[in-house]
């Protein structure tokens, strides 16, 4: 069947155009004129204008196709339609092209100016299809029009259009292996892509076209090392296999002592061959090791430790093939002592399907010889049931062979014998096999298996006794002489076995140990001699051998015998016998013509044979990379890469420092765990051209490793190697001591919040040469932000003892403002959420902190009152918030806030203010005015928000859409957005027609209010029921540009949107106040939050020397807690 | 990297082919085929094969085979596991992965495998973003597709691959939210002939199904993490908060799929829900044997045991078995030599019993070794470690979700030796 099969497909798959599929169904002859009309209504169909009838033709050619039959006489009517409207009909027909083009040249250049508009389209998934379907068509004469096109999409915008341009590097490649030089420029430039997309293809395209070229990672190592958990699984393989490869140039043996001590013997014979040419003190290094060792302490490199660190999570993959090429880095790669981690995954590998227990299977069988300790605790999951596939049995068996060792070989053993009684007989004789191997590694079972093995000779089925024969016959050649009754024994078996190896083996047996058993051994001749001509070849051959030493040692009895034999064998129809036999006679029996050797003929045939070696067929296959297909194979595949051996001396570790490059590409579509790398890889760079010194540096890769994140990550773009060390060394020490050093992370991480200030005042100066420095800045912020929220919480709780250091309020009112800054530009989603958690969580925390406060007066009397006051007020403030913004608003400029950075929004930048304008659609809301800026060259459309994303009980009004927006030009829209009185921020996504960019705005807490208009005596009564919990005071003292009574009205109304309570008028209409003394002013302010019109009220006491006293009195006391610290900062500046 | 995939029924014809690079004849498979004949079982043809100028690697999964052709070195492994996922998108997508349901779906079988693999290297394999790419095929829709000759392809291009959560399609919107999860554990567990555990342990997996609308951001914490020994993850899961806070966070794949699996650590002894008494005996004179197994309940925390199902391997030569069974019904397949006993649930007062005579093809030698019983059970709303889900939280998200915690313990490879 399969020949004829192949016959077919022949006719099928090269058949060239029009010639009819003679050999495809001959049972049925009436289809070769049937596939004829076929393919003619088929061509009618292609030919209509309706796409339903094209969709339909398509369809069932590809079915033709799928199913292997040749349908390559309709070419030139499927390639009419590829530039078809359908999409559906349009992806049938690439998916015939591709198969096609290779038969049908010149028709298939007919397609390639459709493919050349596609990849120009403005979408970036027309524009990678077209290239996909351009590359894969295997017509060398568009190699040129192949390779513009490769070298365009490398560059193009979109990462998705970059990883395709990756995917077909390989392509043209193997059409025409002379681009190579051209496309490992490509693949350069692509490799210094930063995006987690591109990653995986690229490394898998430069595998397969210059995987030789191991000096193009060099730069990108420590990228690649960073992205790698975030690269989709299947790029994660690849480059962890690239990355064995390359460590295995680049760093030191890990294991390079122990090895030295342990392998004594093994490494000074290859040592030796190496080291021929090395002078004297080499080799005495060799011979004494363990000064050596003293001598030359290993250091790992920070490189070799950041891919065993990044690569280590990924032994949790789903995938077990990243779990696989994890678990073989680590075999090649990490120092003995770290190696076991791997155990455990790939024992969690073994339930899954049979195939990949397969696989698995043998590379545990390699690694079990080499590093035995590793998989001794999971001994029992190598347990075998009768279920398993027999080739996963001997698998295991193998496995548990190799781990046998004295102390639980007992257990083994016993597991032995119930696979003994399998009804599986391959199993079976494998087992009996292991048996022999466990017996000739452990002394001292070897008479326990013997014995057990001797029994089994008494065993039914045939194939266990033969099986048990052999593997005696191994284990007594190490002591026959103990044994002879074992060989009588087995000498008696010779009239029942009949599997001729056995047979054969028995032979040898009796004919080597004949001394042993002299009386016998005659008799099995003669037996013997009865059956030679029916016996099979191998047996026949220890005949005659056993006839020979028979005679040698024992001619009297045996001479005839051995010459009726050597008779019989001289006539045998197998020349290997009669060869044999003519031999045998010519050494051993004398005769005038025999020349000197038959004197030897005893020495040659008795001799002391070395006892065999039982050892796993897995020994040594090591050399090929674990999990490879040659390792699988035992045989070099085709495009195997040797993994090199390590280095003598380290190569210059300098070379994977990467300078810093000014222009930042556009990376801009990159996942947010990436991101969030990607701002820890700036970081060092950041805080080094601050000129922050070198312990603040490692204290913060300190501070990560503490955090369980990865960290080192910094080291990537520092600019000098000896720093990135150093900062590694700290991190990697760390780990040990982790909690000891808790204590000094804190203090040092205070030490850097200080720090910021600074740095973010210098960035407000936004000048056009910051912009970078000031997103490098930014970048390197929410990764933090984790931190800052923890420090912040810290802080928060001593606040509670209510002290009026100002330096302590100071830091802690900056990390609010930095936490804001951070949040209100477009940062890594998960960072942000698990932020707003805590946040969550933190004000939570405030309210707690609070409850406990005395407030004896308060409550009773507030509820009762304060509702008829509300009800009072609210004709008031409705009246106030018209008349406000134009009379009392602050006349400084609104303070912008960020929402989209030109880098990432790709061109479009967006930022957004408070305008404190009433929103007027709902009054509930604050409106925000957003100002879009097209940076880019191509106009932007439909720019509009989606998937809005918000905490509970929260609203937005989106802006109407924007349907156009220039290159270089400038709009605002104005959106309202109901915060419920809370800081959280409001999620979203900005989109415009091609792209989309999660955004979020967050409120500073003083614009969540109203201005309203109060006189001082209703201020002065408002806030009278508003003590006690609701009341917050704090001492501060004033900045010196900021002690007269202008700046302090216009700091407090920028920092919160309220409207100040005219002073004069409580000399009015105040009696029971006395006025405070004129040079001592008190400035009152009041509004209203926006969603539930709670009062805010805030007063500002000056005393003597800039001293002073801020209150504010609100019912919502995280609202007061903010605001306080917001007016705080923005008073003590 | 992968050259060409071949489906391969288990007669032996070959029933479809896609080429990624130059076609290869497929003539190739003959060299398979000719392992295929030889092996008894169709599990024990070897996965990886090589051929004069090709190297065959293929998984056998529901009587079908994926055969990929292969032309230079590649990690076994990584074209297993992806013909697995092959395997798996067929099966998410028609429901079922078999000859005919493929034959009648070769234009969506034919896009899909063309989308999975670009040149050999695997493109896109999350099913949230095939689904997006290519609409799986249901009845109403092939219905109006016939009517309307509208495709199933979406006209919409997929934004999901460019998203940075590229399991989760965009845009998803459902009236009901809800988000549930099955916490199905296994015990794999090797009995000796006295009854005693030579090995056990716990293997757990959690299925999830969440259908929520927009980009939810999940946290599933547990009551007990310290349970869990050694985890995989599906790749929406945030290791460094499972590393640092043994809490599970991430924004779910809209639709099935498996968050993790588990191993249950091996300090903690394993309960074993039932006990086995057996004796299977061959007559040494005579053709015959006897049978009696018994099955009692031994651990079960107070639950329920169902499903309750025994299979035993029958010796070639047993010929027939004449039983009779307390409790349910059993089937012995002549051919095959498997005697399946299907109890259903167990009664722990009167405790289920299967005994009678074996009759052994006569002449025949006597078997010598007692076949293994393979047990198969169910217990509802237990996770036999004790594992237990604390909280689920979501954030991102304003509506509140229908959430939804099953637990479920069954007997993995649960072996009794006899």
């Amino acid at each position: 069947m399969s020949a004829s099969s192949a016959f077919n497909d022949e006719k099928g798959g090269s058949s060239s155009v029009g010639e009819p599929e003679y050999g495809h169904d001959p049972a049925s002859g009436g289809i070769f004129s049937s596939d004829y009309k076929r393919h003619d209504d088929l061509k009618e169909m292609l030919d209509s204008n309706k796409d339903s009838l094209k969709l339909e033709a398509m369809k069932r050619i590809v079915a033709m196709v799928a199913r292997g039959k040749n349908a390559s006489d309709l070419f030139p009517a499927v390639v009419k339609n590829v530039a078809c409207k359908n999409i559906e009909v349009k992806k049938l027909v690439y998916v015939y092209l591709v198969r096609y083009a290779e038969e049908q040249q010149d028709l298939a250049l007919l397609s390639i100016s459709t493919f050349q508009r596609g990849l120009k389209d403005p979408n970036q998934l027309i524009r990678a299809s077209a290239l996909r379907v351009l590359s894969s068509i295997r017509v060398t004469i568009i190699v040129p029009i192949m390779m513009l096109a490769i070298k365009e999409a490398a560059s193009d915008m979109s990462p998705y259009v970059r990883k395709t341009a990756a995917h077909a590097i390989p392509k043209l490649y193997s059409l025409d292996p002379e681009q190579k030089d051209q496309l490992i420029e490509v693949i350069e430039k692509l490799l210094a892509d930063k995006t987690t997309l591109v990653a995986g293809s690229v490394v898998m395209a430069f595998e397969e076209v210059c995987p030789e070229r191991i000096d193009l990672i060099h730069k990108n190592y420590r990228k690649l090392c960073n992205l790698l958990i975030d690269v989709e699984e299947w790029g994660q393989v690849v480059i962890i296999n690239m990355l064995t490869r390359y460590a295995r140039t680049q760093f030191l043996n890990p294991n390079i002592n122990e090895s030295l001590l342990e392998e004594g013997g093994e490494k000074t014979f290859y040592g030796s061959e190496e080291d021929e040419d090395e002078d004297d003190e080499d080799k005495d290094k060799k011979a004494e090791v363990a000064t050596m060792a003293k001598r030359k302490p290993y250091v790992m490199d920070p490189d070799h430790r950041l891919l065993l660190r990044n690569t280590k999570p990924l032994l949790q993959s789903r995938n077990a093939a990243v779990v696989m090429a994890v678990a073989q880095l680590y075999f090649h790669l990490a120092p003995k002592a770290e190696v076991g981690v791997i155990a455990k995954a790939l024992v969690r590998l073994l339930r899954s399907h049979s195939e990949v227990q397969y696989v698995v299977l043998q590379n545990v069988a390699t690694m079990t010889i080499k590093r035995r300790g590793m998989f001794e605790p999971y001994l029992k999951s190598f347990y075998i049931r009768s279920t398993d596939p027999t080739q996963i049995k001997v698998l295991k068996l193998e496995v548990l062979t190799n781990l046998a060792n004295e102390t639980n070989i007992s257990t083994i053993l016993r597991e032995f014998q119930t696979y003994i009684k399998s009804m599986d007989k391959d199993f079976v004789a494998a087992t009996i096999q292991a048996i022999g191997r466990c017996a000739t590694n452990i002394g001292e079972v070897r008479d326990t298996c013997l014995n057990g093995l001797v029994q089994l000779l008494s065993n039914r089925d045939e194939l266990v006794v033969a099986e048990s024969v052999v593997v005696i016959k191994k284990l007594l050649q190490m002591q026959p002489e103990k044994h002879s009754d074992i060989i009588k024994h087995m000498a008696k078996l010779i009239d029942n076995i009949q599997v001729p190896m056995a047979r054969a083996s028995i032979l040898w047996l009796i004919g080597e140990y004949c001394e042993h058993v002299p009386k016998i051994s005659p008799d099995v001749l003669r037996k013997m001699a009865k059956s030679f001509t029916n016996e099979e070849d191998i047996v026949k051959l220890q005949i005659i051998n056993l006839a020979a030493k028979l005679y040698l040692t024992n001619s009297k009895q045996t001479k005839l015998l051995t010459q009726y034999v050597l008779n019989l064998a001289k006539y045998d129809q197998n020349y290997d016998i009669r060869d044999r036999a003519r031999f045998i006679r010519q050494l051993i029996v004398p005769t005038e013509k025999s020349g000197a050797l038959s004197k030897y003929a005893k020495k040659l045939f008795l001799a002391l044979k070395p006892a065999p070696v039982l050892e796993s067929p897995f020994k040594d296959r090591d050399h090929f990379q674990l999990g490879s297909l040659s390792h699988l194979l035992n045989a070099k595949a085709g495009g195997y890469q040797e993994l090199p051996d390590w280095p003598e001396a380290a190569p210059d570790p300098s070379v994977r420092n990467v300078e810093v490059k000014e222009s930042v590409p556009e990376w801009t579509k990159c996942s947010s765990r990436e991101k969030r790398k990607e701002k820890k890889v700036e970081k060092p760079f950041y805080s080094d051209s601050e000129g922050e010194s070198g312990p603040t540096e490692s204290a913060d890769s300190e501070s990560d490793s503490a955090n369980g994140s990865e960290s080192v990550s910094g080291s990537e773009v520092s600019g000098s190697g000896s720093e990135s060390e150093e900062s590694e060394e700290g991190s990697e020490s760390e780990e040990e001591e982790e909690e000891e050093d808790e204590e000094k992370d804190k203090k040092k991480k205070k030490k850097e919040l200080k720090k910021k200030p600074v740095q973010e005042s210098e960035s407000e100066q936004s000048s056009e040469e910051e912009e970078e420095e000031r997103k490098h800045e930014r970048k390197s912020k929410p990764r933090k932000s984790d931190s800052e929220t923890e420090s912040g919480d810290e802080e928060e709780s001593e606040s509670e003892s209510s002290q009026s250091e100002s330096d302590e309020s100071e830091s802690e009112a900056e990390v609010k403002k930095k936490k804001k800054a951070a949040q209100s530009k477009p940062p890594a989603k998960p960072v942000k959420t698990d932020g707003k958690k805590e946040k969550k969580e933190m004000s939570l925390l405030d309210l707690d902190d609070f409850e406990p406060a005395p407030s004896p007066q308060v409550t009773p009397v507030n509820s009762f009152l304060s509702s008829s006051l509300v009800t009072d007020l609210e004709g008031l403030s409705l009246s106030d918030s018209v008349l406000s913004p134009a009379t009392i608003a602050p006349s400084s400029a609104l303070k912008s806030y960020e929402l989209l950075h030109r880098i990432t929004g790709e061109g479009l930048s967006v930022e957004y203010c408070f305008s404190r304008q009433p929103f007027s659609p709902d009054a509930n809301m604050v409106a925000v005015q957003i100002q879009f800026t097209n940076n880019a060259t191509s106009d932007t459309k439909n720019l509009h928000m989606e998937d809005v994303k918000l905490q509970s009980g929260m609203r937005v009004k989106e802006f109407p859409e924007i349907e156009l927006l220039p290159a270089g030009e400038t709009t605002t829209a104005v959106m309202g957005i109901d915060f419920c009185d809370s800081t959280q921020a409001a999620n979203f996504q900005l989109c415009t027609h091609t792209r989309k960019f999660f955004v979020s705005i967050q409120p500073p807490v003083g614009e969540l209010m109203r201005p309203i208009f109060l006189t001082e005596n209703e201020f002065k009564k408002e806030q009278g029921q508003l003590m006690g919990m609701n009341e917050i005071t704090e001492r501060l003292t004033l900045d010196v540009k900021c002690r007269n009574e202008h700046t302090i009205v216009q700091r407090v109304t920028t920092a919160a949107n309220l409207s100040r309570v005219p002073c004069g008028s409580d000399k009015e209409c105040s009696p029971p106040v006395p006025p405070p003394p004129p040079d001592h002013p008190v400035h009152r302010f009041a509004g209203r939050t926006v969603t539930s019109s709670s009062l805010v009220l805030v007063t500002v006491a000056t005393k003597e020397e800039g001293a002073a006293q801020l209150t504010v009195n609100c019912e919502k006391m995280v609202i007061g807690t903010m605001l306080v610290k917001d007016i705080l900062q923005a008073l003590t500046q | 990297m992968i050259h060409s995939l071949f489906l391969i029924n288990h007669t032996g014809d070959i029933f479809l082919e896609k080429h990624w690079k130059s076609v290869i004849s497929r003539g190739v498979c003959d060299y398979f085929l000719e392992v295929k004949e030889k092996a008894v079982e169709p599990e024990n043809v070897p996965p990886v094969l090589q051929t004069p100028h090709h190297y065959l690697i293929s998984i056998y999964r529901d009587k079908l085979f994926f055969l990929s052709v292969i032309q230079t070195e590649v990690p076994p492994l990584f074209v297993i596991e992806f013909l697995h996922r092959v395997a798996d998108t067929f099966q998410d997508y028609f429901g079922e992965c078999s000859e005919s349901i493929i034959k009648d779906n070769v234009v969506t079988v034919y896009e899909l495998l063309e989308e999975m693999l670009d040149n050999g290297f695997p493109l896109a394999t999350e099913s949230n973003i095939l689904k997006e790419m290519i609409k799986p095929p249901t009845i109403l829709r092939s219905v109006v597709n016939t009517l309307t000759g509208s495709s199933n392809v979406g006209d919409k291009l997929p934004t999901g691959q460019l998203s940075n959560i590229p399991w989760r399609r965009a845009a998803v919107k459902y009236t009901n939210n809800e988000a549930y999860f099955d916490v199905i554990e296994e015990i794999d567990a090797i009995l000796d002939k006295s009854g005693m555990t030579v090995f056990a342990e716990i293997q757990g997996v959690i299925e999830a199904c969440t259908r929520l609308s927009g980009m939810p951001d999940l946290t599933l914490s547990f009551m007990n993490p310290r349970l869990l020994d050694d985890v995989s993850f599906h790749p929406c899961v945030r290791f460094k908060r499972w590393e640092s806070e043994r809490v599970l966070s991430f924004i779910p794949p809209d639709g099935n799929f498996t968050l993790m699996t588990y191993h249950v650590s091996s300090q903690n002894l394993v309960a074993i829900p039932v006990y086995v008494k057996q004796n299977i005996s061959f007559f040494e004179t005579g053709s015959c044997g006897r049978l009696d197994i018994t099955i009692g309940p031994k651990q079960t925390m107070g639950k329920m045991v169902e499903g309750l199902m025994v299979t035993v391997h029958m010796p070639k030569a047993v010929l027939s078995v004449n039983l009779t069974a307390s409790q349910g019904n059993y089937t012995y397949d002549l051919a095959t030599k498997v005697l399946v006993w299907d109890i259903g649930k167990l009664n722990p007062q009167k405790p289920p019993n299967l005994r009678g005579t074996l009759s052994v093809q006569s002449g025949a030698p006597r078997p010598e070794e007692n076949p293994a019983l393979d047990i198969k059970l169910k217990i509802q709303q237990l996770a036999i470690s004790g594992l237990k889900v604390n909280r689920l939280d979501m954030y991102g998200e304003k509506y509140k979700p229908f959430k939804g915690v099953k637990y479920m313990t069954k007997a993995g490879k649960f072996q009794v030796r006899t």
